[in-house]
């Protein structure tokens, strides 16, 4: 080890003088060709969440927002001022929040039996939720609208509601399997040989090391579902318009800014969220 | 600890084994990888149930009852720390568990024993490998438990740091006076610190004693070879003189002690530790050699190495067995070369013997960290 | 100690010895029901339901019956197999493109950046955060009229080459096939490099140290370790990006034009607007259908089994 590390320092020393000689451009593109293509990927991944911020600030001429004019904070003084557009945030994170509740607790319960148990079955009930996200969204919501239809269920909330637990399930069992099977089985026999009976056990040293897997399951459960359109324009009604629904219409009709200041608040919430968590879930295992 | 079974499937990892503990004492588990310890130590925790057989402490039956309810603790080989709980929390968890009054004052007292004081506020991820093993050593002692049972707890630190905490595992086990149960492969860490160690070896007892009684008197082949070293040399027994056995070798006899003999056996191995003998220059015969010593004459030093505090030689016999011998390095110019012609002279009273219907090899290089 | 240490251990992560004789399958049993009952009534069943719709025939206004139909099928194949095959081609370049993209940056990710990695990943998860829709609307923005990615593609020739090659017309970039695989790629790139930086994060870097040292030069090194290393996130990744794109419609809606419509905008509108609730579903089980024999042969090929 010493012996490859003395080298390796060697080789950096005699190379060092040869690289400042000739420092064009192109031989530091070269050498670090993993780094440009890789912030040559974070622009293309970032530029359209910089354009909706950017363009809720914008005071359009005309219905939609699609260049730049000039400078305004209307929208974001007034963001309800679209017509129709609170009421759909309004259904969605309700949608939302419930949907994550139920897939959470569901998913949460499926990814211990499958994480903790061997039994007979178990790949059927694995392969049962992998499926759900191997499916094309419109091949699950149309199969969802055929089965409400044939039982003739109204469209609405509820249709809404069970589609997205439906979507949101597989994502939050994954997320939170991962998390169990990391999980040293030692620390749940260290509780028990330490007088913890089994309520305690799992309430004091389980649950407190799964729950990292669980919030982030509950957060891409809400992301999945706040975010959904395909699933949701297949069991929706006219009259439950999600926020996805409103955009999707005002595309056609014409963008009220609005929408960017929602789409700008979301992600500068999500992201204050995951940098806490970060932060916490460091400190917590620091 | 009687009649103790446990099979995993076909495999049978502990066959029958019953032993009882000493209260009090400092009892080792030594033995090589898989040989049935950890599942011993594991049942009596209550993390495994035996397929037969009764644990008990003291007069109360164990067996069956959950982990929860031994007055037993652990320390992981791994440790086993909470990582979501600092080093004062993990200490206090148990006690907390039987809601026990006075936790901060016991708690402290602990960590103090274990020098762990300044650390209380840490988690574990912030210490190292040898605090970490004092944090398990501490949660696991607060509970005043009838028995502690440590897991190949120094497995995962390095040399120094070991024999620094053997150390410190005898000078607490001396103060704190419980019964601490230690399985380890490493026959030198069994030997330093216990007062009573169990060779297991395929799921059964070997041999039990004080480590001086187990060193001098190994019972078998495995033990013999397992704890040190030992030549094990096959002769056949001709008579009993006195006190004595006397076995012929190919060439010439040997003497054992008759309380060192297996009863009513003719085939034997006579057991001798390398340190015991002694090298000769002049080629004395079994007559005129030391009184009451062993001779083995025409032996020829085919390998020497000298490591410092002792020289290790290995002398062919005349019937081509291999003998180690070991000479402590007592500043006199008793070198022997490579190509001598010598006699090994031991004490009758340092021989032992054993059936030779056993595996002559048994228990030879199975730790790994001879290796 | 790994001899007897492992069983135990296996045995213990497993199914714990039942005490009591409580059979150990019951637990689980409690555990899964809800979850269970949950994907079977709203996933399984549904399916069932399109696979029968598929064949029957009648209408919204008069009920359907099943009547084994196959025609449905024959139809819409006869009406939209442009369209289908479009939607896999799309979904297949996109999933290609995102694989370019998205190595180069799991891989700087996972094992250069060193302290930045937990921020770089939170970047590359941000836009999720950001309404889909709101995004693809972005690019509308971003690829329209006179922006700077149109000028950049007049003034290099670029857009000779892609009108060439069918992926524009005209000076324009929105509204073409390449607006509309750019979007696909956009969308879901992070479903490719997520599981990229998973199986790439676990590669020792010893590994990639160890065949430097055997004078493997770094491109030979990524051929014959890393990129084999790294099959899995490969795996995953392509799948969690083809098999979405296959589906997708909103990037063909908003980026594209009358002759980029993919298979899910057809079946969209022919359950809601159209009404033909049998053609759309005969579409919808041969867009299912399709895809899964396609996954199938893929994994085969690949050699994986680790995706579940």
């Amino acid at each position: 080890m010493s012996a490859s590390v003395a080298t390796g320092r060697q080789t950096a020393q005699r190379r060092a003088p040869i690289r400042r000689r000739r420092r064009s451009p192109w031989a530091f593109v070269r050498d670090n060709i993993v780094w440009v293509a890789a912030t040559l990927a974070l622009i293309y991944l970032l530029l359209p969440n910089v354009i909706v911020v950017l363009f809720s600030f914008n005071k359009p001429n005309g219905r939609f927002n699609y260049t730049w004019q000039r400078f305004s904070l209307d929208a974001w003084k007034n963001p309800c001022g679209a017509p129709g557009m609170c009421k759909a945030l309004g259904l969605s994170l309700k949608i939302g929040i419930s949907a994550t509740i139920v897939a959470t607790i569901l998913g949460t319960l499926l990814a211990f039996a499958l994480g903790r148990y061997r039994f007979r079955g178990r790949s059927a009930v694995n392969l049962l939720i992998f499926l759900p996200m191997a499916t094309p969204e419109v091949v699950m919501g149309s199969s969802l609208l055929t089965l409400f239809a044939s039982r003739h269920v109204g469209l609405g909330f509820k249709t809404i509601l069970v589609a997205h637990i439906l979507f949101c399930l597989s994502y939050v069992v994954v997320t939170v399997k991962a998390r169990i099977a990391g999980l040293d089985p030692r620390l749940e026999q260290a509780a028990s040989d330490l007088y913890a009976n089994e309520f305690q056990t799992f309430t004091r040293i389980t649950l407190p090391l799964v729950a990292p897997g669980i919030a982030a399951g509950a957060l891409l459960a809400f992301s999945l579902s706040f975010d959904d359109y395909i699933v949701t324009n297949f069991n929706a009604s006219p009259s439950s318009t999600t926020f996805p629904m409103f955009v999707w219409g005002s595309a056609q009709r014409g963008t009220p800014v609005q929408i960017n200041v929602i789409g700008t608040a979301m992600f500068v919430l999500a992201v204050t969220a995951v940098a806490i968590g970060q932060f916490v879930g460091r400190r917590r295992t620091r | 600890m009687s009649s103790l079974v446990k099979t995993f499937g076909p495999f049978t990892a502990v066959d029958d084994l019953s032993l009882t503990i000493p209260q009090g004492s400092f009892f080792a588990l030594l033995g090589p990888s898989g040989c049935g310890k950890t599942t011993t130590l594991r049942m009596v925790a209550g993390l495994e149930e035996p397929t037969s057989g009764t644990i008990h402490i003291g007069s109360s039956e164990l067996t069956g009852t959950k982990p929860y309810q031994r007055p037993v603790n652990t320390v992981f080989q791994s440790y086993a720390l909470f990582p979501h709980m600092t080093v004062w929390d993990n200490v206090a968890f148990g006690l907390k568990r039987r809601s026990q009054a006075n936790v901060k004052k016991q708690v402290d007292d602990v960590l103090e024993l274990t020098e762990l004081t300044t650390l209380a506020k840490r988690k574990p991820a912030q210490l190292s490998g040898g605090q970490q093993q004092r944090v398990a050593l501490a949660r696991a002692i607060v509970n005043k438990p009838a028995v502690l049972l440590l897991d190949e707890p120094l497995g995962a630190l390095d040399l120094k740091l070991r024999r620094q905490m053997q150390m410190e595992l005898k000078r607490i086990q001396t103060e704190v006076g419980l019964t601490f149960v230690h399985v380890t492969h490493d026959q030198e860490e069994a030997m330093t610190m216990a007062d009573t160690i169990a060779v297991m070896n395929a799921g059964r007892i070997e041999q039990m004693g004080p480590p001086a009684e187990l060193y001098e008197q190994p019972r078998t082949t495995f033990a013999a070879n397992f704890l040190g070293q030992s030549n094990l040399i096959r002769a056949t027994v001709k008579e009993r003189v006195g006190d004595s056995v006397v076995a012929a070798l190919p060439t010439g006899t040997l003497r054992v002690a008759v309380s060192r003999v297996p009863e009513g056996v003719n085939e034997i191995l006579v057991g001798i530790r390398p340190e015991k003998i002694k090298l000769h220059d002049e080629p004395v015969t079994a007559v005129d050699g030391p009184v009451g010593e062993n001779t083995i004459t025409g032996g020829r030093v085919i390998d020497a190495s000298f490591i410092g505090v002792s020289t290790q030689y290995l002398v062919k016999t005349q019937w081509g067995q291999e003998v180690m011998v070991f000479e402590q390095n007592q500043g006199i110019a008793n070198l022997n070369a490579v190509g001598d012609l010598v006699t090994m002279s031991f004490s009758a009273d340092h021989a032992f013997a054993l059936d030779a219907g056993q595996d002559v090899s048994a228990g030879i290089e199975f730790d790994p960290e001879a290796l | 100690m790994a001899a007897l240490a492992e069983p135990v251990a296996g045995r213990s992560k497993g199914a714990r010895p039942s005490r009591r004789g409580r059979p150990s399958w019951l637990p689980p049993l409690f555990l899964m029901i809800p979850g269970a009952i949950w994907l079977g009534v709203f996933f399984v069943v549904p399916l069932v339901f399109l696979v029968s719709q598929s064949i029957q025939s009648g209408s919204v206004a008069d009920g359907y019956k099943v009547t084994w139909h196959f025609a449905n099928y024959t139809y819409a194949f006869q009406h939209f197999w442009h369209q289908f095959v479009r939607s896999l081609v799309y979904a297949l370049l996109a999933t290609i493109f995102s694989l370019l993209i998205g190595y180069p940056l799991a891989y700087a990710i996972a094992l250069k950046a060193g302290r930045f990695k937990s921020i770089l990943l939170v970047i590359v998860i941000a836009p999720f955060f950001t309404s889909f829709l709101l995004r693809t609307l972005a690019w509308q923005t971003i690829l329209a009229g006179d922006g700077l990615v149109v000028r950049f593609f007049r003034s290099t020739h670029l857009i000779a080459v892609t009108n060439w090659l069918h992926l524009t017309n005209g000076d324009q970039l929105l509204s073409s096939p390449l607006a509309v695989v750019s979007g696909l790629t956009y969308n879901f790139l992070p479903f490719m490099v997520l599981p990229l930086f998973a199986s790439l994060e676990r590669l020792d870097p010893r590994l990639l140290e160890a065949s430097g040292d055997l004078y493997a030069r770094p491109i030979v090194a990524f051929r014959h370790v890393t990129l084999p290393l790294s099959l899995p996130g490969i795996v995953a990744g392509t799948l969690l990006t083809f098999i979405p794109a296959a589906g997708d419609f909103i990037n063909a809606q908003l980026l594209g034009n009358t002759n980029t419509t993919m298979i899910g905008s057809v079946i969209n509108s022919q359950f809601l607007t159209v009404l033909d609730y049998s053609g759309a579903a005969a579409l919808s089980v041969a867009l299912m259908a399709t895809i899964v024999v396609l996954v199938a042969l893929y994994v085969r090929k690949a050699g994986t089994e680790e995706l579940v």
